[in-house]
């Protein structure tokens, strides 16, 4: 008997998306259309979190050791630097090095006659694990013995951040308004459906079907009409992603960024795409059919 | 069995519809609820059929307290209805056996009961040769036996029919009106609702006469006539 009631739900689901051809064609237009804005959309924040981690990674924070210290003294406070939280690595510059990296980058090096590498400091170049947190860091760096001075670029840092965090707002805001535009168009679609056959459901009410029995056919319509989008999303996202990415940027002439291939992410995008196009599905249904289950 | 005990109804813009209604039918019998337009025979029927609640009183139908039933309860009450309306209500585009069959099939009866039963109940209202018939292709007095078929085919225990001849002519009235007979001469416990004096009075069993909401005679002495 379940086995008949399970083929009759789902002959009936897709009975129904066929019967309402236009509106399952609109729903599942809709849903991919969300979808695809919402998968750009994370794509792009992925992307720019991953630029963002890159440059983090090339930011770096400046602790120059006390005049005082040997340079000897100066190598035994690296333990004490790697020590502090949030500091990922480190490592010494002597004053001579500095030097000889500072004249090398001045084409007349006959400019800085006269002076030698005391004039700098011997000095740490220190990389963070986490950009948000460098002026505490700095701060932390500071308080460190022998520890003259710190310097840190914190508008680039602070740069940094504020993009990362817009973007993931505005990519998360997105998403909550188009799931929940999705779920409308869906639910719109599904009521069309029951309203076509409210007479029906009236029928099935009066002889004593279950509220579950009447609710699973359209349950199915929408799970089949949000699992349709869903792949369909993909595929298309996937065709744009490769195009923007391989075409667009590499012919524009951005070198500079890496983007992130689609097979890395692909397999996450699928499972959220799965997701929310079954959700919109499932939800949307369920919202549309309530109303004639309540007799 | 259906016992309603000084049943009130008032809807929520005030219309009292029932003022006090108390009456039995037992297994196996065969009643006429009558009365005129506004009289509460529908919301006795819509009480019977768990659309809506009591606002006070006791409705037990077949064993099932209706004041008190869950609302996961109340499909499981009305597998022991079997409903028949004036406009037949039938599937347009499903055949006669289908629109039969769907019966059975919402409530997970197995194809094979479906195959059992179904030519049994359309042999029962004379429509064995009409089965792949849609129902437009139908007389009235036809269809109305499609809905009879229909409200049978889960062997209920009652048979509430509302106006089921409404629109029938006199002689497809007296068909379906025998057919109903023949349905409770079987066992089954038959209630129709109707206004029509003479189909009522060719038939010498109970009747229920209800205006303004309360039960103004129940007897064998066919149509009451009540004047406001």
């Amino acid at each position: 008997m379940r086995g008949n009631r399970f083929t009759y739900y789902i002959r009936e689901g897709i009975n129904s998306i066929f019967t309402h051809g236009f509106m399952s064609f609109a729903s599942v237009c809709i849903i991919v259309a969300c979808l695809i804005i919402m998968g750009s959309f994370t794509l792009l924040a992925l992307n720019v979190d991953n630029v963002i981690d890159t440059m983090e990674s090339q930011n770096v924070l400046m602790a120059f050791v006390d005049d005082s210290y040997s340079q000897d003294e100066a190598r035994g406070i690296q333990s004490s630097i790697n020590a502090l939280p949030n500091v990922n690595r480190s490592y010494f510059v002597t004053r001579e090095a500095a030097w000889d990296s500072f004249v090398s980058t001045y084409r007349n090096p006959s400019l800085f006659d006269g002076l030698d590498s005391t004039t700098l400091r011997d000095r740490y170049v220190i990389y963070i694990d986490d950009i948000s947190l460098m002026a505490q860091t700095q701060l932390d760096l500071a308080g460190v013995t022998g520890i003259a001075s710190v310097t840190a670029q914190l508008e680039i840092s602070s740069g940094f951040v504020r993009i990362r965090n817009v973007i993931t707002l505005v990519s998360l805001a997105l998403v909550a308004v188009l799931f929940v535009i999705s779920l409308f168009i869906m639910s719109n679609t599904i009521k069309l459906t029951t309203f076509e056959r409210r007479d029906e459901i009236a029928i099935m009410k009066m002889v004593g079907a279950t509220s579950a029995f009447i609710r699973w056919p359209f349950v199915v319509q929408g799970l089949i009409l949000g699992l349709i989008g869903a792949l369909m999303s993909f595929v298309i996202e996937w065709g744009l992603y490769q195009l923007l990415t391989q075409k667009l940027i590499a012919g524009a002439g951005i070198y500079f960024l890496t983007v992130i291939p689609f097979y890395e992410v692909a397999i996450p995008l699928l499972a959220a795409f799965g997701i929310v196009g079954l959700g919109v599905g499932i939800i949307g249904s369920m919202l549309a059919i309530r109303n004639y289950l309540k007799v | 069995m259906v016992q309603f005990t000084d049943v009130f109804k008032s809807y929520e813009n005030g219309t009292k519809a029932l003022r006090g209604v108390s009456f039995t039918i037992k297994d196996g019998e065969f009643a006429f609820l009558v009365g005129p337009s506004g009289s509460g025979k529908t919301t006795i029927i819509k009480l019977l059929t768990g659309e809506i609640a009591a606002t006070d009183g006791k409705v037990i139908v077949n064993d099932y307290d209706l004041t008190n039933i869950r609302f996961g309860k109340m499909p499981y009450m009305r597998r022991t209805l079997g409903v028949v309306f004036q406009d037949f209500r039938l599937i347009e585009d499903k055949t006669v056996y289908e629109n039969v069959a769907f019966a059975m099939r919402v409530i997970g009866a197995s194809n094979k009961e479906i195959r059992r039963r179904v030519p049994y109940v359309l042999e029962l209202v004379g429509l064995d040769t009409r089965t792949r018939r849609k129902p437009q292709e139908l007389s009235g007095g036809e269809q109305q036996r499609v809905a009879i078929a229909r409200a049978l085919v889960n062997n209920p225990k009652l048979i509430i029919a509302d106006e089921p001849t409404g629109n029938l002519d006199p002689a497809r009235s007296l068909e379906i009106m025998l057919l109903l007979q023949k349905i409770n001469e079987l066992g089954t416990t038959v209630l129709v609702v109707t206004h029509e004096k003479e189909l009522v009075d060719s038939f010498s069993k109970r009747v229920i006469a209800i205006d303004g909401g309360r039960i103004i005679s129940d007897g064998m002495d066919g149509y009451y006539t009540y004047e406001r």
